[in-house]
């Protein structure tokens, strides 16, 4: 009985929070029928959109996965001053609001910021342009490929590292052929959030995007031109792009068990 | 190739893993580091590997300096007490391993894997991965991927210690024959006497990060330095300041001038060996080692009391 009213709750929550409003942006999108949402999905700022969003995921994935990998292996690994700082500082772009990334951001690269003379001087443009919406994408997505490798490379240990020092092999040879092969699930795993992140990344672009847009800003300038088809099914790809993504993780977690 | 090594000391924070420890290893032989947790046996295998470096003192591998190298310069194999297997790869790729980093030619790497796995009798689990393998075919795997690159010296950290008692003894026997046939300078860490007296024609005894004492087996148990050798190295009494070996403690169901009472508490019947546990006349704890013949000749039985004179007993003076 008590089971039975704490599935229900559980559920409840769910289907309010979660499914619901999900549930919701499916039905709208094809109220109009396929053939609206299809106008609209494919429309030139949809298409651009969207083509901004996955360049930037593309730039900012392969460096966060690189920079996940390297953080964790010296956390794990070495010993280094400053260490325990580093360790927290990872996860700060999950305590902060990518608001406050973006206002920072802002605050560097604008007029009159630190980094402003650097690049602009050279006829470079960061703010209101491509390398700003990824330099926040980065932030944000920072975390989860360290977060993933630094706990697996714990428990694999250091032992069959040293192994492979002793049988002659370097310590570039030892990374491709020990440390990364025994912390790939992990790698993919956090690659995986990585990705889903950088792709459904708001708030701290929406402060320096400029004239363009990705595929959530796009959302929100349909909506606020009341196109509300082209929000939806913008939304709608975006979250069949989630669902994906979590499907692919639930298909990887067996495999790290095993692996494991 | 010789070792030899020179005044290492190495702390770890506050603990002074090992204190001034110098040892000479000639080429060809085979050396036991025999001690408790804690001694720095072990780190003193992983410092002539290179997998520590030692805060002063010197190791020289044949007449080189190594003590600032990687453990891949050093041309060593080293088997590690939890095997150290390469999860992700097979059998054969762990033995492998060390001839594919030296780019041999694949030919060449096949003869020599199927060769080893002969040797450490694994050639049917060539294709098996490690989970798939029982501890002591791990550790032969183990051995056969550090023999693959032809190591100079072979160093073993506690090889056998994770393993039950009978595969342990197999492989015992196994690596002692190996070493008859290879003669490779070889240095096992164990904390198992037993295993470094029957493996081993030295061992190097440490206690607390130093050197106790460096015999042979025979020498060690007959003519222990002091206190910690002759207990560690076997059972032993104390009847007052000597030191008894349980086999050199005579009983008899008669007391005559210079024995001393005794009550049998338990009998240990270990096949031909007998083991009698004693209370002497002090409280003191007394173990005596006898043949089943005595036990039953004398019939003995627990609670009876007897008489024991040392036969033979050691005094150190400190």
């Amino acid at each position: 009985m008590r089971r039975l009213a704490l599935r229900t709750i559980a559920l409840g929550y769910l289907a309010i929070v979660l499914l619901g409003p999900l549930a919701m942006i499916f039905f709208k999108t094809f109220e109009h029928g396929f053939g609206a949402f299809w106008d609209a999905v494919t429309a030139h700022e949809s298409i651009v959109a969207f083509k901004t969003t996955l360049l930037i995921t593309a730039i900012a994935v392969p460096l966060n996965t690189i920079f996940g990998i390297v953080c964790g292996l010296a956390i794990v690994r070495r010993r280094f001053p400053g260490k325990g700082i580093v360790n927290a500082f990872i996860d700060l772009p999950l305590a902060v609001s990518p608001v406050v990334v973006g206002v920072s951001l802002f605050i560097l690269y604008g007029r009159g910021g630190w980094f402003y003379g650097v690049f602009e001087n050279h006829g470079i443009q960061i703010l209101f342009a491509l390398p700003a919406m990824v330099i926040a994408t980065m932030f944000v997505s920072l975390p989860f490929v360290a977060r993933e490798v630094i706990p697996t490379l714990r428990e694999v240990g250091e032992e069959q590292e040293q192994a492979a020092h002793t049988l002659g092999a370097s310590g570039w040879q030892t990374f491709w052929r020990i440390t990364l092969p025994s912390i790939r699930w992990a790698v993919i795993y956090g690659v995986v959030l990585t990705t889903a992140r950088c792709l459904g990344e708001y708030g701290a672009v929406a402060i320096v995007h400029g004239y363009k847009t990705t595929a959530t800003l796009q959302v929100q300038d349909y909506y606020e031109n009341f196109n509300q088809t082209g929000a939806y099914a913008v939304s709608l790809m975006l979250a069949v792009v989630a669902v994906i993504v979590l499907i692919s993780m639930i298909l990887i977690r067996p495999r790290e068990v095993e692996a494991a | 190739m010789s070792i030899s090594i020179q005044n290492i000391s190495k702390r770890f924070g506050d603990f002074v893993a090992l204190d001034d420890v110098s040892l000479e290893v000639p080429t060809g032989s085979l050396v036991a580091l025999l001690g408790p947790s804690g001694s720095g046996k072990s780190t003193l295998l992983r410092i002539i590997a290179g997998l520590e470096r030692p805060d002063a003192g010197s190791v020289h591998l044949a007449d080189e300096d190594v003590t600032a190298s990687s453990p891949q310069d050093r041309a060593i194999g080293f088997v590690f007490q939890h095997y150290a297997a390469f999860k992700h790869m097979t059998v054969f790729e762990n033995v492998a391993f060390g001839l594919k980093v030296r780019h041999r030619p694949k030919a060449e790497i096949r003869a020599r894997v199927h060769d080893l796995l002969d040797l450490v009798q694994l050639e049917g689990l060539a294709n098996r991965y490690p989970s798939q393998l029982s501890g002591g075919q791990r550790q032969r795997m183990g051995l056969a991927r550090a023999l693959a690159v032809d190591p100079k010296v072979l160093l073993l950290d506690e090889p056998f210690g994770a393993l039950d008692a009978r595969v342990r003894k197999e492989l015992r026997v196994w690596l002692r024959r190996l070493h008859d046939e290879t003669h490779t300078t070889t240095v096992i860490v164990t904390h198992d006497q037993e295993e470094a007296m029957e493996v081993a024609e030295t061992v190097a005894v440490m206690n607390r990060g130093r050197i106790e004492q460096t015999a042979g087996p025979v020498e060690l148990y007959e003519r222990p330095k002091n206190e910690f050798v002759m207990e560690f190295v076997g059972a032993v009494n104390r009847l007052g300041d000597t030191f008894v070996r349980p086999h050199d403690l005579e009983v008899t169901v008669e007391p005559n001038g210079s024995t001393r009472e005794a009550m049998i508490v338990r009998v240990v019947q270990l096949g031909f060996e007998a083991r009698l546990e004693l209370v002497g006349e002090n409280g003191e704890q007394l173990a005596a080692q006898l043949t089943r013949d005595q036990v039953e000749v004398m019939e003995l039985a627990p609670g009876q009391i007897v008489y024991v004179r040392p036969t033979r007993q050691t005094t150190f003076t400190e």
